[in-house]
Formats: structure tokens, C-alpha cells, sequence
């Protein structure tokens, strides 16, 4: 292990987690402008060109804001819950690939932070883990809203998350790998939303419930529960609530892409190996606005038929999708 | 000194540290915290001994699974502190006796293997291979992965049976 090569992972990282914030700044913009046409408005137009300057200035807003803390709230675990919260969103691209190798000052790089054999493995570690700073959160504002809203939160993602990992199981058995590089190269002839329609619309269900998106924003009701788990937090540690739901937007967008829509992969990849990020970006852009898209049309879901939407219908149907994918995988010998 | 021991060492201090504190911590809630930071110092042990696999679904089933459940209940029943009476008296001579002996075993243990030939410490191809350990647990270890699966079914029809019991007695 050499210094250039030390240097090179260190830069990949730094890239990684500045796209994924200034992401989030945008995709809360991005949300805002097609929301706001599709209620027939105009949405942010003041702040810069189209509002563009608007998520600058709505941090600057957030900076300034008084920090509260609820005189009866466990300090150490209220302050530690939004970073908490943040860490998985972050980190959780890490195995995602954003391009094939490329050429760049003398050195073959891939277009990627960390290629293990265990990728998809690795998003469910993090998935599974990301629960923790929601529960936290609203246990520790000592609040009665805000600690449904962690119990909700807490049911719902531990449902959802065994469907989604059932999803994620059936583009691992085609590709024959957990490497999200292996299954992006893979689909380099047929995306596998052709062979997985079924697995792909559980992975989108299942991850919307997971970061508690509408229609599955149960934790964060405003009608019945004021705000859910972030009900007591204010200035930048609410803004760290609302930048780990939007990266987790993007990371979703982004493992759903590379699962089941090819990932980087697209016509003239071999020749311009730098079309790569471009042609995922695209992806991750029209899956947001699916995510956006559903949020304008459903209502919420009660808390009831969620779970037992979760339990009795989506696993079910996973383990189902997941069975006749083994066993056409074998026959076929894939 | 090289370079993996010393990661080794922070990391054994951390988890040390950490399965202590959950003993001593007065709050149910920070101890299950501090029982989370156990298991992923260990779980990264177990990946600087080549083992990701293992690693991973350490974290993945205890603290991803296990431990949220934990602190569900806990936050769930308002449980967060404990009840200044002992409930079970009888257990804490029954800890004490159990305790020594397992101190004495190991004692036991470490003076009759001293000089004899250590274990490996590090994992073997099939650890780092999540195919080669899926092979492994479907042939040579079968058996005890199905009694585990059963055991697993066991516990959840308990579970199931356990909720179901109460509707009688609301009927009352």
C-alpha cells in the first residue's frame, strides 16, 4: 500500500461526501420546485436565479437559529442523536459505484470508494443501523410525541427491512455476487427491473418506509403527532434530521439504480468511460422524482395497515419473488 | 510493536470499557448503548482478522436487530431506570457461585495451555468468501445450522402463542 494509493482513497471519500451534501441542499430545492408545480405553483423563485440560492440561504437561516434544549431532555444522547442519525446516511454510498475504470496523471482508477465482495451486504449493515439515532432521538426529548414518533420509526424500519433485504437478494442471485460492481457490470446487456419487476417495486415500497417518506412518514405525522421525533430539535440539529432524510433519498436512488437500472451503464461507456457518473446521475435525478412524485399524489397510510401491509403482504411477496428467483436462476444456470 | 496489535489493543480496551460500563450504567438505556459499542468494537476485530462476513452480520443481527428490540421495550415500558429492591433475591448468591467458577476455569485453562501451540489468529480463506461460507454452512455444518433454524421457529411461535393467551383473559 503506497501513499498515492492512500491519497486516492482519502480524495474518492472527500468526493463522495461533498456530492451527498451539497446533494442534499439541492434535492431539498429540486423537492420544493416539483411539489410546488404540481399544487400549481411556483415555488422558491427569490433567492438567486430560480431560487437556487435558496438552500444557501436557508442554511445561513438554520446557523443563526437559537439552539434549544429541553430542560428535562437526556443531554448527552439529545445531542449525540442527530449525529447519529447523519453517520449511516453518509456512509452508506460508500460501495456504490459511480463509474468504470478511468485513466487519470498515469493511473488506472475506479470510479468507486470501496469495491468488497460483500457490498450489498454492507447497505443492510448500515440500514439496519440507521434506526438508532431516530429511537434516540425521540426518547431523549422527553417529549410524548416525540417518543412515539422514535417507537413508530423503530417498528416500521425494522418491518421494512426484511422485505428490502429480500428485494436486494434477487439482482445478488443473477449477478452471482454481492459486489454492486459485479451486478452493474452484469447488467451491461439487460437492466434487471426486466427480470426483477416484482423485486424492484418491493425495494422501492420497502425504502421509502425505511427513510419515512410520505406516504409512509408515520414518525414524523404532523397532524397526530406535531412533528414525530424531531419535535424538540432546532436549528442546525433539526437541519441534520431533514440532510440524513434527503442523502438517504439520493443513497436509495442510487443503490435502486445500481440494482435494478444498470447503475453506470449506458451507450458509449467503453469509449467515454467518463459518461459513467453522468448517465447514474440521470438515474438518481429520475428516481427522485418518482420519490417526489409519490409524496404529491399519496395520502398517509394509518400506522395499523402499514405494518400489516409491511408483514402480511410485502414479505410475503418478497420471500415468493425470492424463491422463483433461485429456482429460475438454477434451471437457467445464470 | 506492529501495527495490528496496536489497533488490536485499542479495540479490546473499547470493548472491555464498553461491556463494563453497560454492567455499571444505572440508566437501561445507556447500557444497552453501551452493549451496541461492544459488539461493533468486536465486530471490528473480527474484520481486521479477515473475517468481514461475520463482521458484518454481527452488526447486522445484534446491534441492528437484537439490540433495537432491546431499546424498543426498554423506551416502550418506560423501564429506564432500575427498581431499587433486588426482585429476585435468591439470584444473587446463585450469580456470585457461577461467577467464580467460570473465573476458576478460566484461570484453569489459561495455566494448563500455557506453551502449548496457539490458536490461529487469523480467519481462513472461507471466512472472507461470503460463497465459500454459504457452501460450508449448507454441507459440513448442517445439522447445527437447522437446529438453529428450529430453535429460531421455536422462540417465534412462542412468541406468537404468548400474545395470543392474553385475548381470553381480556374477555373477563
Amino acid at each position: 500500500m503506497n501513499a498515492a494509493l492512500i491519497w486516492e482513497w482519502i480524495i474518492k471519500s472527500v468526493i463522495v461526501l461533498l456530492v451527498m451534501t451539497a446533494g442534499f441542499a439541492y434535492v431539498t430545492w429540486y423537492e420544493r420546485k416539483v411539489l410546488a408545480r404540481m399544487q400549481a405553483r411556483i415555488g422558491p423563485n427569490r433567492a438567486g436565479w430560480a431560487g437556487l440560492l435558496q438552500p444557501i440561504a436557508d442554511a445561513v437561516k438554520l446557523i443563526f437559529k437559537e439552539e434549544l434544549v429541553p430542560d428535562k431532555a437526556d443531554k448527552v444522547i439529545f445531542i449525540l442523536a442527530p449525529v447519529i442519525t447523519v453517520i449511516p446516511a453518509l456512509i452508506i454510498t460508500a460501495v456504490v459505484p459511480w463509474g468504470p475504470t478511468v485513466h487519470l496523471f498515469g493511473r488506472d482508477i475506479a470510479l468507486s470508494v470501496a469495491n468488497i465482495n460483500l457490498g450489498a451486504l454492507y447497505i443492510l449493515t448500515v440500514t439496519s443501523i440507521s434506526v438508532y439515532g431516530i429511537t434516540l432521538a425521540g426518547w431523549s426529548s422527553n417529549n410524548k410525541y416525540a417518543t412515539l414518533g422514535g417507537l413508530r420509526a423503530t417498528a416500521q424500519m425494522i418491518s421494512y427491512e426484511l422485505a428490502l433485504g429480500m428485494a436486494m437478494l434477487g439482482p445478488i442471485l443473477l449477478a452471482g455476487s454481492m459486489s454492486l460492481t459485479d451486478i452493474v457490470n452484469a447488467q451491461q446487456h439487460l437492466w434487471y427491473i426486466v427480470l426483477q419487476p416484482v423485486g424492484a417495486l418491493i425495494y422501492m415500497v420497502a425504502t421509502i418506509a425505511e427513510i419515512n417518506r410520505a406516504p409512509f412518514d408515520m414518525p414524523e405525522a404532523e397532524q397526530e403527532l406535531t412533528a414525530g421525533y424531531h419535535v424538540e430539535y432546532s436549528g442546525m440539529k433539526f437541519a441534520l434530521f431533514f440532510m440524513a432524510e434527503y442523502i438517504k433519498m439520493i443513497a436509495i436512488s442510487m443503490i435502486g439504480a445500481s440494482l435494478f437500472l444498470g447503475g453506470f451503464q449506458g451507450p458509449f461507456l467503453s469509449t467515454f468511460p467518463w459518461l459513467g457518473p453522468i448517465y447514474l446521475f440521470i438515474k438518481v435525478v429520475v428516481l427522485l422524482f418518482g420519490l417526489i412524485w409519490i409524496r404529491a399524489t399519496f395520502p398517509r397510510i394509518r400506522y395499523d395497515r402499514l405494518m400489516s401491509f409491511g408483514w402480511k403482504i410485502l414479505f410475503p411477496l418478497s420471500v415468493v419473488n425470492l424463491m422463483v428467483t433461485a429456482v429460475v436462476v438454477r434451471l437457467v444456470g445464470g | 510493536m506492529s501495527a495490528g496489535l496496536i489497533v488490536f489493543l485499542i479495540l479490546a480496551v473499547i470493548a472491555i470499557a464498553a461491556a463494563a460500563a453497560m454492567l455499571l450504567s444505572s440508566n437501561t438505556v445507556y447500557s444497552a448503548l453501551f452493549l451496541i459499542m461492544n459488539f461493533i468494537a468486536i465486530a471490528v476485530i473480527y474484520l481486521t482478522l479477515g473475517a468481514p462476513f461475520v463482521a458484518l452480520a454481527q452488526i447486522t443481527v445484534y446491534a441492528g436487530a437484537i439490540m433495537v428490540l432491546f431499546l424498543f421495550v426498554i423506551m416502550m415500558l418506560g423501564a429506564e431506570k432500575f427498581s431499587e429492591k433486588e426482585p429476585l433475591t435468591w439470584q444473587r448468591p446463585v450469580a456470585i457461585l457461577l461467577g467464580l467458577g467460570l473465573i476458576g476455569e478460566g484461570v484453569y485453562a489459561l495455566l494448563t495451555r500455557v506453551g502449548t501451540q496457539m490458536l490461529s489468529n487469523t480467519a481462513t480463506e472461507a471466512m472472507a468468501d461470503p460463497k465459500a461460507l454459504g457452501v460450508l454452512l449448507y454441507t459440513k455444518y448442517s445439522l447445527p445450522f437447522e437446529i438453529t433454524s428450529i430453535l429460531l421457529l421455536v422462540a417465534a411461535v412462542g412468541a406468537v402463542v404468548l400474545t395470543r393467551g392474553g385475548k381470553k383473559e381480556e374477555k373477563q
